[in-house]
Order: C-alpha cells, then sequence, then structure tokens
C-alpha cells in the first residue's frame, strides 16, 4: 500500500516545527514515530499535503526529574519508557505498561508524544497517564503553556490540542513511596491494542487507610477516562473485598462506552468492572491476605 | 509528483544516496531502489514482521517507516548479516535447529532475534518468546525458531569468550 503524495519536511527545533505549522494552513501534519500515522496515510485515511518531521528534534528527548514530577521528552519511544531506570524506580507502572504496547518493534519507533496526541481510545498511555496525574507541556507561537490530560481527550482521536502546536513533554507524578500501582490489560487477540486496559495507583497510610487513589481506564470508551466514581468510594477507607468490589461496580459511570464488532457494550462494561476489581485487588489484597 | 528529497544513509556498511518520494516506504526504497530483496513484505499492515530491519541497532518494521525518515540512519538488512561461508550466529542456529520452513518469515525473525541479542545476549524461552511477538511464521509453529534463537545465544557466549566476536559476527558487505 503507498501513500498520496505528499511534501516532507524536517524540523530542526521545536520552533521550526511551529512555523511551518503556521504556513501549511492546517495543510500539514506532524510525524513522530509514525507508527499511528504511517498506517493511516497507507490505507489513505489521512492524505496530509505535508508531514512535517518531528523526530530529529533534540529539545523533545529526554527523561529528568522535576520535584515530584517526571518530565519524559514527547520523542522518548515505549522502548525507552520500559528500559529508563529513573522511571523503572519512581513508577514502575508505566515502564510495565510501555512493555504491553503492540511488540519489540513498535515501541522501538512509537513515542509517547504521539501515543497521546494520537488519542486511540484503545492505547495503553492514556489510561496509565491519567493514573498519573499527567501534564502536557505544549507550544506554540504564543509560547508554552501546561494542559492536564484529565480533559485533553475529547473524542476518538480527537483532542484538545491547539492547532499550530505541539506537545514538547508529557510529565508525570511520582506516586507517594508508600503506593502501589498496575496496569492490566486484556490484549485484543488480533490487534494487541486494549480492549480494556485499567490503570490503578493506590497509597495507603501505616494503618491502612487508602489515602491516594488514582484509576485511568483505556479501551472500553470513546476516550480513555479517570474513574473519579472508583477513587471516591476508596479513599479514606480501610481495604477489604468488599470495599473493592463496591467501588470496582462503578468502574464504567464516567465512561463513555459502546459496543462495536468484537465486543458489545454490555461485555465491554463487564470486562471494565472485572479488570477494575483484579486491579485493586493486586494491589491491596496481595495474595495470603484476605 | 510531489518535491522529492534526497536521502543518505549507510545500508549493511556502505553509505548510499539517492532522490526518493517523500511517500517511499523504506521496505520499497531497499527492495526496489538498493535491489535488496532480501528483506520481505508480507502484510503491508504492520502485522507480520517479515520486513523487519535494523535502525541504528533496532529491530524496525521498514514498511511502517518512510525512506526520508532513515536520512542518516545505519541499516542493517538480512543481507548484512552473514554470507554462506561466514554465517552469523543466528543464521547457524536456523541451520543447525531447523528454525524454518518455507523461509519466508525468516529474514525478518532474524533482525528482530538479532536486535533481541543484542539487548539480551542471554535471553531466556519466556524472553524469546515475548520477543517473536512482532513477527508471524505460519509454517513453524515457532518452537524451532525459539531453538535456533537459543542455540545462537550460546553459540555468541561461546564467541565471546574465546574473544573471536569481531571474525564471527561479519556484516556482509550488501550489494
Ligand atoms: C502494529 C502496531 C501495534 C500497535 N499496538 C499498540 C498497542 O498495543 N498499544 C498502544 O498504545 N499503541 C499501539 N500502537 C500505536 C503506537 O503506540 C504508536 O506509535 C503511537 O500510538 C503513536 O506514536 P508515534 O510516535 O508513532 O506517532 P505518529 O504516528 O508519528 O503520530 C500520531 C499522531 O500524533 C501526532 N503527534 C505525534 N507527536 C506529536 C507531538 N509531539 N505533538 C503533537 N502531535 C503529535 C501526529 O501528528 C499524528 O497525528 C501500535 C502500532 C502498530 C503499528
Ligand atoms: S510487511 Fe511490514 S509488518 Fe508485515
Ligand atoms: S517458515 Fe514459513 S512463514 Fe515462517
Amino acid at each position: 500500500m503507498i501513500p498520496t503524495t505528499f511534501d516532507y519536511v524536517r524540523a530542526d527545533t521545536v520552533e521550526d516545527a511551529i512555523r511551518l505549522l503556521q504556513q501549511s494552513n492546517g495543510e500539514a501534519k506532524l510525524l513522530a514515530g509514525g507508527h499511528s500515522l504511517i498506517p493511516l496515510l497507507k490505507f489513505r485515511l489521512t492524505a496530509p499535503g505535508t508531514l512535517i518531521d518531528i523526530s530529529k528534534i533534540g529539545e523533545l528527548q529526554g527523561i529528568r526529574r522535576e520535584g515530584n514530577r517526571l518530565v519524559v521528552g514527547a520523542l522518548t519511544t515505549h522502548h525507552q519508557l520500559h528500559t529508563s531506570p529513573l522511571i523503572r524506580e519512581t513508577m514502575p507502572v508505566l515502564a510495565d505498561a510501555a512493555r504491553v504496547i503492540g511488540d519489540l518493534q513498535v515501541r522501538h519507533r512509537g513515542t509517547v508524544g504521539g501515543n497521546l496526541a494520537h488519542a486511540d481510545p484503545a492505547a495503553d498511555l492514556p489510561g496509565v497517564a491519567l493514573a498519573l496525574d499527567a501534564m502536557l507541556e505544549v507550544q506554540s507561537e504564543d509560547g508554552k503553556e501546561l494542559l492536564e490530560l484529565d480533559g485533553f481527550f475529547l473524542g476518538p482521536l480527537v483532542t484538545a490540542l491547539p492547532e499550530t502546536s505541539l506537545v514538547t513533554s508529557v510529565s508525570f507524578l511520582i506516586p507517594p513511596s508508600d503506593a502501589k500501582s498496575v496496569y492490566l490489560k486484556y490484549a485484543h487477540p488480533a490487534s494487541g491494542y486494549a480492549v480494556v486496559g485499567v490503570c490503578a495507583v493506590v497509597g495507603t497510610d501505616p494503618d491502612g487507610t487508602i489515602n491516594h487513589a488514582r484509576v485511568g481506564i483505556n479501551g472500553v470508551g470513546d476516550v480513555a477516562y479517570r474513574a473519579i466514581s472508583v477513587e471516591e468510594r476508596l479513599l479514606g477507607q480501610r481495604p477489604s473485598r468488599e470495599l473493592i468490589q463496591q467501588a470496582a461496580a462503578h468502574a464504567a459511570d464516567e465512561g463513555d462506552i459502546g459496543g462495536d464488532l468484537f465486543a458489545s457494550e454490555e461485555y465491554r462494561r463487564h470486562l471494565c468492572r472485572v479488570y477494575t476489581e483484579r486491579a485493586l485487588e493486586q494491589i491491596l489484597l496481595p495474595e495470603g491476605t484476605a | 509528483m510531489n518535491k522529492s528529497c534526497k536521502v543518505t544513509l549507510t545500508v549493511n556498511e556502505v553509505e548510499r544516496t539517492a532522490e526518493v518520494e517523500p511517500r517511499m516506504l523504506l521496505v520499497h526504497f531497499l527492495r526496489e531502489t538498493l535491489n535488496l530483496t532480501g528483506t520481505h513484505i508480507g502484510c503491508d499492515t504492520s502485522q507480520c514482521g517479515a520486513c523487519t530491519v535494523l535502525v541504528n541497532g533496532e529491530a524496525v518494521k521498514s514498511c511502517t517507516m518512510l525512506a526520508v525518515q532513515a536520512d542518516g540512519a545505519s541499516i542493517t538488512t538480512v543481507e548484512g548479516l552473514g554470507d554462506v561461508e561466514h554465517l552469523h550466529p543466528i543464521q547457524q542456529g536456523f541451520w543447525e535447529k531447523h528454525g524454518l520452513q518455507c523461509g519466508f518469515c525468516t529474514p525478518g525473525v532474524m533482525m528482530a532475534m538479532v536486535s533481541l541479542l543484542q539487548e539480551h545476549p542471554a535471553p531466556t524461552e519466556e524472553e524469546v518468546r515475548e520477543a517473536l511477538e512482532g513477527v508471524i511464521c505460519r509454517c513453524t509453529g515457532y518452537q524451532f525458531i525459539v531453538d535456533a534463537v537459543l542455540h545462537a545465544a550460546a553459540e555468541m557466549a561461546k564467541l565471546q569468550e574465546s574473544g573471536n566476536v569481531s571474525d564471527t559476527m561479519p556484516v556482509g558487505e550488501g550489494r
């Protein structure tokens, strides 16, 4: 399969990329790892006039700690997320989640910025990033601004990213040191994308009271979402099987869930509850305690 | 036709320069422009991994990358692994352990496994199976491929010990 023709320009800096976006009058698309965009180009589901290659921009690389956040350059690949010692140490759930994206070859090319900006509802990083209170650093001709990821996803492949701007980095909140976290995915058997993916990050006081709870869910709905109803039912409580069941029963409340050929709406709602329950059990009731 | 672009890249240690249409996929560049037909196209939808090559040492599906994106990169295709007189340990492994039947998937599988072995020189069987996620083989049922990769890892460890690595891990001339 061969894409329709387009012009190709390489941006050397973020300013360059913004200028090129401005000049294109909405006809251009940014190209990072290309692992969502190139398949779309080949199927001719999109036909931009120009591709602006941002993959060589040095300032979009790198992973560093800033206070209680980890700032990850937009071009960081899934493979780098998986193998970074800093990520492994501060938020192992992000490293583990990156590992279940696609396959080795896909992880070598796909980037964190592209994954979030693409807003595929079945992608794995949106839910994980929501559970880690992610913020996007976005740059446009007006300068830099920070956007909360919660609220960024508007619909399948639609985001709140302003037109002539790009995501320069993603920052994740380092969970409290006593918090535990997990990402559980039920992968579509053919595509490998998430039919459901639940990321839970939960912390407890020394006496066991839950003091931090984040649940991000992707795959089931039109957009990834934070399951606030679950989080609220956990906070301030002591872990028990009943609590987890009661909370997980609300896992689909905030989701805009529909059915498709592979999975009915009912099935997706069911998966959503079951995977949330399992995630919370793994964190709060590790084997032998219940 | 839209403006063509000049790309300069190293393929199997040989520098190449060409004018390409921006929409040309890397796999077409390798097969049609450079005539390196060892890299196969199985699905063309990023699923099968038959088109896997190394880009700066990392396994990548060349049907999901534009040739222009490879400007400045160093590419290794199956032709760059070794030749019949000097087989790369992974090729030796496939030979010894019957890692192929029809052979269609084999170039891509070998490149993905070379990428794995560079990062994990002594992978467990499970790690090999995990790394095979991005390739599809319709013939072997994978068991013999796994055996071949483990054989290659063991051979490479022996070479490492005897200090003979560069001799026996050739990167061919390309064509
Ligand atoms: C076979 C296969 C299997 C896959 N399986 C999975 C999976 O299981 N889970 C999963 O999560 N993903 C999966 N993916 C998708 C993969 O993770 C993509 O790489 C990723 O979603 C997009 O990142 P990219 O860098 O490749 O973006 P690109 O394809 O380059 O771009 C995607 C979109 O984002 C925009 N964009 C890119 N970077 C930026 C930026 N910095 N700022 C603003 N806009 C930007 C582009 O303009 C484009 O519209 C799979 C892909 C393939 C080919
Ligand atoms: S031809 Fe590239 S993955 Fe199948
Ligand atoms: S040997 Fe025939 S497809 Fe793998």
